[in-house]
């Protein structure tokens, strides 16, 4: 018994500083033993995932309460806790994380050549933080953890990025600094309003004036709304993936944008629930925009990673849209899509990881009748295509099947201009990859493609296993975060206008 | 009877002093690393010393306050001059510069700051900042044959004796108005004159300028720049770090403890002064291409950081302003202590290129300065974010909203020029690809410095509490 509630306490802890602690021992022992990096950061990943998995068999469902909760004083001058706990919705972004952050290690094992210790040790580094993220119940602690994130993002944009790297890290890094601070000002501000106290809970249900929640509102969106992206202060996205290599692409995809939505359901929504209902037509017009008008845009990339960012953009634009529509079904598919893309996205930019470490290019026109030579491969990226176009079956449908429901019970209109771009997400998708895939192969270079090896096989296999058991049963998600929703959706200024 | 006992660790600094000074006549020059060791044995003592003394009270007639805040400053000052020392021993042994003027100076630069932090009187506390003043000027000087640092000395000097002759000036009206010169007296007489007392009032504004001299807040930055360029990097590194101490501790003496009857008077003063040294520190950092320059303009910003602390006018704000100097100086140590360890005889390393990969030529210093760069720019998990943290807080804290917001918007526009260097570390190839050779006790120092800046983040609540002790007399 003793020994199950000490594990209850430190559980979180071991999730997250298992792999910053493998992080920095390959920091500084790679250099001297440059052959154990390797095992060394497949050990950590798979431990830490080994490690999430308790996570979730023990987590009670059917209560919104915080679980493996721990606490201990870091600065008493401020009231800064060391506070750790996971409800629902931080759950699925936890078992999300470290499955990427084991698949990332293993997409890396062979194409990274240089500074190998440090790429490695900056993947467990991030891995860690950004699981301190979605545990952390001390606004503070939550945002040492966010901002620290950006340090081994920008080294693994800038060091082992393209040629644009550095205009392209220095951007994401400055775009996202600024979001943050100005949430840094909002966060003292309810500080010195909550009688002294960081506690994410304790900020909830603050009696805030009608103009100070709106200005705090503010301060939170631009925070979030640049790291979801948002229409418009999504610029940094493209030329971050584009010039990140795969294994950053892949995380900054599947993980790091759900950083910013992950903010709206824990501190904009219960913080601010009336500015949150006054703004909430604002924030479905651009999360429309986005849905709309991005989705146009990725129909005439020429690159094969801008497309697919763009596309990722399109696709938070439902998971937004779901959180503002303040209803049980929109809620429950913003979470579903924020995980279904967390793992088609991933797989996409691994697929096209695949065909760049093979020709070096990410120009859809150098490719065409890949399917010729890489079948395998082919029929792989064939099932991720469908889940990003959002076919029935796999994940993709279920998210933005339930956002598009919700959106019904609140404006018709919302449901139609939502669906219609169902069309052009497969008219993208699909024709990226007719382009690269079929065709006669008229290239030398695509000739003397070989197909994926086990290795590949193997994250490519495992991420569609995900898509497709998401797809066809999605109810042990839904129950694992419903109680945290719907309490969510319940909290008084929540459930103002709304219908929960 | 006298009371000597708080004094004790200002007395053996002088006499150690004269010490190094006869010693060097008497040594034979292949011994002058005695001279070094001198010192250090004296900074030591000194720290000793201070950490024993545990007597509260005014002492020498009225001249000398005792308290925590004497004590905890005086020990980090010597602790930073420790370190300085140990950057600069063989980058002054190459150039010709290890005399033992070089560490008479110092020393007696100490003492000047010892008395300034635990002044209790006008006339000590201008006797402490001229005596530090001019030792840093002379200091500067050293390096005669050069051209640069000559007109460095100068400029530091003809400003120097300026905004004495200022502060000074402002002293004198406070006389005039209150009758005293003992801080003590003064707050006690301030008070009772009458509301906007012109005389008074003239004398804060010649105060506040003096001291914003010394800090080197905007519009009175004008020295730093060219001070930080043209002084030998070991001397920068010296100016640059204990005398911010000492300045923060004139704040708190005079400001504080003795001006706090006419807070809303000064408090618009800083608040005016923070602003414009976040704006033009920042800003004016972007367009340098001499790394001394440019730290010198990033110093310029976070003195204004630290003002915002001040301008709270409340105890947790003076906290966190005397956190954030703590900081500050670790920081700016580390960040020069990496420009001396890559120079080398006839080489300066103080321009930005000659950053450019040093990831390749050692991994571990370009960590090493990675860390100090996001501290300076106050990215967690660095120390740097809990300081600027810490000031922000309390600006918000008494409601100065549009001054937090100008914080944060700077430090991004500041984070820029920080991330430059990260840049030309670790994603640029060497230009220069010499191996870099340092003594031993060097690296190991270094290196505690940089592991500071994430390893002191468990302890950042015990740091700051320790300053809110410190200050519990005074706030």
């Amino acid at each position: 018994m003793t020994a199950m509630a000490a594990y209850d306490h430190l559980a979180l802890s071991l999730v997250i500083w298992t792999p910053i602690a493998v992080g920095f021992l390959i920091l500084f022992a790679g250099g001297r033993f440059p052959r154990l990096v390797r095992p060394l950061a497949a050990l950590g990943s798979l431990a830490t995932f080994l490690l999430t998995l308790p996570l979730w068999t023990e987590f009670q469902r059917g209560t919104a309460a915080m679980q493996f909760v721990d606490i201990r004083p870091w600065i008493p001058a401020f009231h800064v806790y060391y506070a750790l706990g996971i409800d629902g919705i931080s759950l699925p972004l936890v078992l999300l994380t470290s499955l990427i952050g084991l698949i990332v290690v293993i997409a890396g094992w062979s194409g990274v050549k240089e500074r190998v210790a440090e790429y490695f040790a900056a993947f467990l580094i991030m891995e860690g933080l950004m699981i301190g993220v979605f545990c952390a119940l001390d606004a503070m602690l939550f945002y040492v953890f966010w901002e620290a994130m950006l340090i081994p993002m920008f080294l693994i944009i800038g060091i082992w990025g393209g040629p644009n790297r550095v205009y392209a890290t220095i951007k994401f890094f400055l775009y996202t600094f600024l979001g943050s601070v100005l949430m840094l000002v909002a966060l003292l501000y309810l500080y010195f309003h909550a009688g002294d106290s960081f506690r994410i809970t304790s900020l909830y249900d603050l009696p805030l004036r009608e103009p100070t929640q709106i200005w705090i509102f503010l301060a939170f969106l631009i925070a979030f709304a640049v790291k979801v992206p948002m229409w418009p202060v999504h610029t940094w996205l493209p030329d971050a993936h584009v010039e990140a290599p795969t294994g950053g692409s892949v995380v900054l995809a599947a993980i790091m944008l759900k950083m910013g939505t992950y903010g709206f359901l824990r501190f904009s929504l219960p913080i601010v629930p009336h500015a949150s209902h006054e703004l909430a037509g604002m924030m479905i017009a651009l999360s429309l925009v986005a849905i709309v008008y991005i989705g146009l845009v990725a129909l005439v990339q020429e690159d094969m990673k801008k497309l697919i960012a763009y596309s990722s953009i399109s696709h938070m634009g439902f998971v937004t849209m779901g959180i503002f529509l303040f209803n049980s079904l929109g809620a429950n598919g913003a979470m579903v899509q924020m995980i279904s893309h967390g793992f088609v996205s991933a797989a996409l930019f691994l697929c096209v990881g695949v065909l760049y470490d093979r020709l070096h290019s990410r120009q859809i026109r150098d490719y065409g009748g890949v399917a010729n030579r890489m079948p395998v491969f082919a029929a792989l990226m064939m099932l991720f295509a469908m889940a990003n176009s959002g076919l029935p079956g796999t994940s993709g449908f279920v998210g933005e099947f339930m956002v598009i429901l919700g959106s019904f019970k609140v404006d018709i209109w919302y449901a139609v201009l939502a669906a219609i771009t169902l069309l052009s997400g497969a008219a993208y998708t699909l024709w990226l990859y007719k382009r690269v895939i079929f065709g006669p192969v008229t290239k030398a270079t695509v000739d003397s493609l070989q197909d994926v090896s086990p290795r590949e096989t193997a994250f490519l296999a495992i991420l569609a296993v995900a898509v497709l058991l998401l797809g066809v049963w999605p109810q042990p998600l839904l129950q694992v975060m419903h109680a945290s929703l719907h309490h969510l959706l319940a909290r008084p200024g929540v459930a103002l206008a709304g219908t929960p | 009877m006298l009371h000597i006992g708080p004094v004790l660790p200002e007395i053996l600094l002088l006499v150690m002093a004269c010490a190094v000074l006869l010693a060097e006549v008497f040594l034979p020059p292949r011994r002058a690393t005695l001279l070094y060791w001198l010192s250090q044995m004296a900074l030591v003592g000194a720290a000793f010393l201070t950490a024993h003394e545990r007597f509260d009270g005014v002492i020498m007639h009225g001249m000398f306050v005792a308290d925590r805040l004497t004590r905890v400053l005086e020990e980090f000052i010597c602790l930073l001059t420790i370190i300085v020392l140990a950057y600069s021993r063989d980058y002054i042994a190459e150039r010709g510069l290890f005399k033992g003027e070089y560490f008479v100076l110092g020393l007696l630069a100490v003492v000047g700051m010892c008395v300034m932090v635990g002044a209790a009187h006008f006339i000590a506390l201008y006797l402490g900042l001229e005596l530090m003043s001019l030792s840093l000027y002379a200091m500067v000087a050293l390096e005669r044959d050069s051209s640069r640092a000559s007109e460095a000395a100068m400029k530091y000097f003809v400003l120097g004796a300026l905004a004495s002759g200022l502060l000074l000036y402002g002293l004198s009206m406070l006389y005039g108005a209150t009758g005293s010169l003992e801080i003590a007296t003064v707050a006690r007489a301030l008070p009772t004159l009458a509301p906007g007392n012109l005389v008074a009032t003239v004398g804060l504004v010649f105060v506040v300028a003096g001291l914003a001299f010394k800090l080197g807040a905007v519009p009175f930055h004008m020295w730093i720049p060219d001070v930080y360029e043209g002084a030998p990097t070991s001397v920068t590194l010296f100016v640059g770090a204990a005398p911010k101490i000492a300045a923060f501790a004139l704040f708190m003496r005079l400001l504080i403890a003795g001006l706090h009857g006419l807070v809303a008077s000064w408090q618009d003063m800083l608040v005016l002064l923070s602003v414009l040294s976040m704006a033009i520190g920042n800003m004016v950092a972007i367009a340098q291409t001499n790394t001394k320059r440019m730290l010198a303009y990033s110093t310029i910003a976070h003195m204004g950081f630290l003002l915002l602390g001040i301008v709270s006018a409340r105890s947790s704000g003076y906290a966190a302003a005397m956190f954030y100097a703590i900081v500050y100086t670790l920081m700016t140590l580390g960040g020069f202590g990496v420009i001396i360890l890559m120079s080398r005889r006839g080489f300066e390393a103080d321009r930005l290129e000659d950053l450019k990969g040093l990831h390749q030529r050692s991994p571990w210093y370009a960590f090493m300065m990675l860390l100090f760069m996001f501290a300076m720019a106050g990215i967690p998990p660095t120390i740097g974010f809990y300081a600027k943290l810490a000031v922000i807080g309390a600006a918000v804290g008494a409601g100065f909203y549009g001054l937090a917001i100008a914080a944060v918007v700077f430090s991004v526009i500041g984070a820029f020029y920080y991330l430059r260097i990260v840049k030309l570390m670790y994603f640029d190839a060497a230009t220069d690809k010499a191996p870099l050779r340092s003594a031993r006790d060097l690296r190991w120092i270094l290196s505690a410095n940089g592991a500071a800046m994430i390893a002191l983040a468990p302890w950042v609540g015990s740091l700051i509490s320790v300053c809110r002790a410190a200050l519990g007399g005074i706030g």
